[in-house]
């Protein structure tokens, strides 16, 4: 409740604090310190149960450990994100305190979604959620991939909502009790009505639209490619994060006694996702493009969690979404200050900048999955989740191997940053667009460090669940 | 009247939409078959919700009119959707002087 509260109202500040800000780098500090006061109201909230504000929602959002978790990763790395990238957002264009409001309100949204309770808040949270998201993905005016990414996000979100509003409608007229609050949709046993099956189909396609599930997924790589770079690095962790814990606890809550009726589709859909992605991303020449393939495919493993549906897959989603979310907005930070966004702009970077080249080769390691780091933990964690559900085992080697196919294309980037020479042409343009100021490193260190941390000690962060 | 009649009814708007969406060039069509399938949606709510209220209404008589509560939430989001999608349109026809999303499978690599 803190976090949904104090973001909006910190979103509004920021609006109308674009009047009054003279200095284009007095917005990053306001934001700054704004995040992390809602951080420390939710961390109240999640140590102490009880929020700022006595609210009666009726009972259409609903906060416990779990979702106070979520949000309190969704803010840490959002602070993370602000820290490191603060002065590329104010590079983006003039409006600089905007976008951190927007950015404020997709967080909000991204509160709304992960404590949902009724598919009233699901349909809003979405919504606020996505709305600020298609500004901030068309924010680069001038540039024309940008007005495509925008344009192509925009029609594909708006169409999905169509969807997932078809599918709430067939879900309340199926729900005899005339309730839209996921508890009463509740269904036991046996079969289900024919109404509530169509609906679920349609929402399921509509949050696989939304967390780029295969074969859904067509919009994900010319946005993340065409949106400014800053914002692809939000937009592929927090908001994808958002998404999956939406999706899990609306197919936990609503649906999770039907299982067996539906999991077919989750298991086409998990292998398609783990297929697509990680097939395509191996042929990327532009490491931007190839990080939107390896979202897809990082997709597929969270996707595990949904099939396997116990408390291994919402441990071990807690820990996926911090791993992935810490790993890929280090490697966006790195990528954001090199000039040539090519595999081959990441040529010799290691000898020119030893330290960065060792924090990106963590990051790249968590993503593939390699031991001692957070990436290995949570993948173990998805693996064991579906095994424990017994179901369709081969699903399990799949992921495996997939995760095998993925190192290829990671560790192609360790290859261009150790092993090759740079251009040393004269007049060939610098690794890094500018200098790296010390402060920027140190938290790049930070970061490599908290992944190894999480990576040894992955209970750090799931003992909250049951706090 | 059968409850049917309205399935059927807002199922048909749907898939016009849809259909539209995927056929369409134009992107303002397309933006407007969107808008007929978030209609379809409200419209079948709010034959849901007088189902419902048939036949619970008589003991709880708010219970079934959420519906129509949803139908408002949907249309605030479908305009606050409508501001920024002809926002992100007309930006596009300023740099390209095209509304027709073809053009945009040009700048493809």
């Amino acid at each position: 409740m803190n976090a949904i509260i104090l973001t909006a109202i910190w979103g509004i500040v920021m609006m109308f604090g674009g009047v009054f800000f003279k200095s284009k780098s007095t917005p990053k500090y306001w934001a700054i310190a704004g995040l992390v006061l809602v951080f420390l109201s939710n961390g109240y909230e999640l140590l102490n149960g009880v929020p700022f504000f006595e609210i009666d929602v009726k009972n259409m959002l609903h906060f416990n450990s779990f979702n106070l978790t979520f949000i309190a990763v969704a803010l840490f790395c959002t602070l993370l994100f602000f820290l490191l990238n603060g002065r590329d957002i104010e590079k983006v264009g003039e409006n600089v305190s905007e976008y951190f409001a927007l950015l404020f309100f997709v967080l909000c949204g991204v509160a709304i979604a992960a404590s949902f309770n009724s598919l009233l808040t699901l349909f809003l949270g979405i919504e606020i959620l996505s709305i600020p998201l298609y500004i901030l993905t068309g924010s680069d005016k001038r540039n024309l991939k940008s007005n495509e990414a925008a344009l192509k996000y925009f029609l594909m979100g708006s169409f999905s909502t169509g969807i997932m509003l078809m599918g709430i409608a067939f879900i309340y007229g199926g729900n005899s009790n005339g309730s839209f609050l996921i508890d009463n949709i509740n269904l036991g046993e046996g079969v289900m009505p024919p109404m509530i099956a169509v609906g679920l189909v349609f929402l399921l396609i509509a949050m696989s639209f939304k967390v780029s599930a295969a074969p859904f997924h067509f919009w994900t790589p010319d946005v993340y490619d065409g949106a400014p770079t800053v914002f692809t690095s939000f937009m592929a962790t927090i908001v994808k994060a958002a998404g999956f814990i939406a999706f899990i606890r609306l197919f936990d809550n609503a649906f999770g006694k039907t299982q067996a009726q539906w999991q077919t589709l989750i298991v086409v859909i998990t292998a398609a996702t783990l297929l697509i992605g990680n097939l395509t991303a191996v042929f990327q020449q532009s490491v931007k493009r190839m990080l939107a393939y390896s979202s897809i495919a990082q997709a597929g493993f969270m996707l595990l969690a949904i099939f396997a549906l116990n408390d291994y897959a919402k441990e071990g989603l807690i820990l996926y979404t911090a791993a992935y979310s810490l790993a890929t907005i280090g490697i966006f930070a790195i990528l954001i200050k090199m000039s040539d966004y090519t595999i081959d702009g990441f040529n010799g970077l290691a000898k020119q900048y030893p330290a960065i080249a060792v924090c990106a080769t963590v990051f790249l390691l968590s993503l593939t999955g390699i031991p001692l780091t957070a990436g290995f933990q949570s993948k173990f964690y998805m693996l064991l989740a579906a095994i424990k559900n017994g179901q369709q085992n081969w699903l399990v080697i799949f992921a495996v191997l997939m995760a095998a196919v993925s190192a290829y294309y990671y560790f192609k980037i360790i290859q261009a940053m150790f092993f090759k020479e740079d251009n040393q042409q004269a007049g060939a343009p610098a690794i890094m667009v500018e200098k790296l100021t010390p402060a920027f490193t140190y938290l790049l260190y930070f970061t490599a460090l908290l992944i190894v941390v999480l990576g040894l000690f992955p209970n750090l962060l799931t003992t909250w669940l049951y706090y | 009247m059968p409850i049917n009649y309205y399935i059927f009814l807002s199922l048909a708007v749907f898939c016009i939409g849809i259909i539209g969406v995927l056929t369409r060039r134009n992107s303002i069509i397309i933006f407007m078959c969107v808008e007929l399938m978030l209609n379809a949606a409200n419209l079948l709510l709010v034959a849901f919700s007088k189902m419902h209220h048939l036949v619970l209404g008589t003991n709880f008589p708010t219970l079934a009119s959420e519906a129509q509560v949803f139908v408002f939430f949907i249309m605030v989001v479908a305009a606050a959707e409508v501001s920024v999608g002809l926002a992100i349109i007309v930006m596009l026809y300023r740099n390209t002087h095209s509304v027709d999303v073809n053009f945009l499978n040009r700048l493809k690599n």
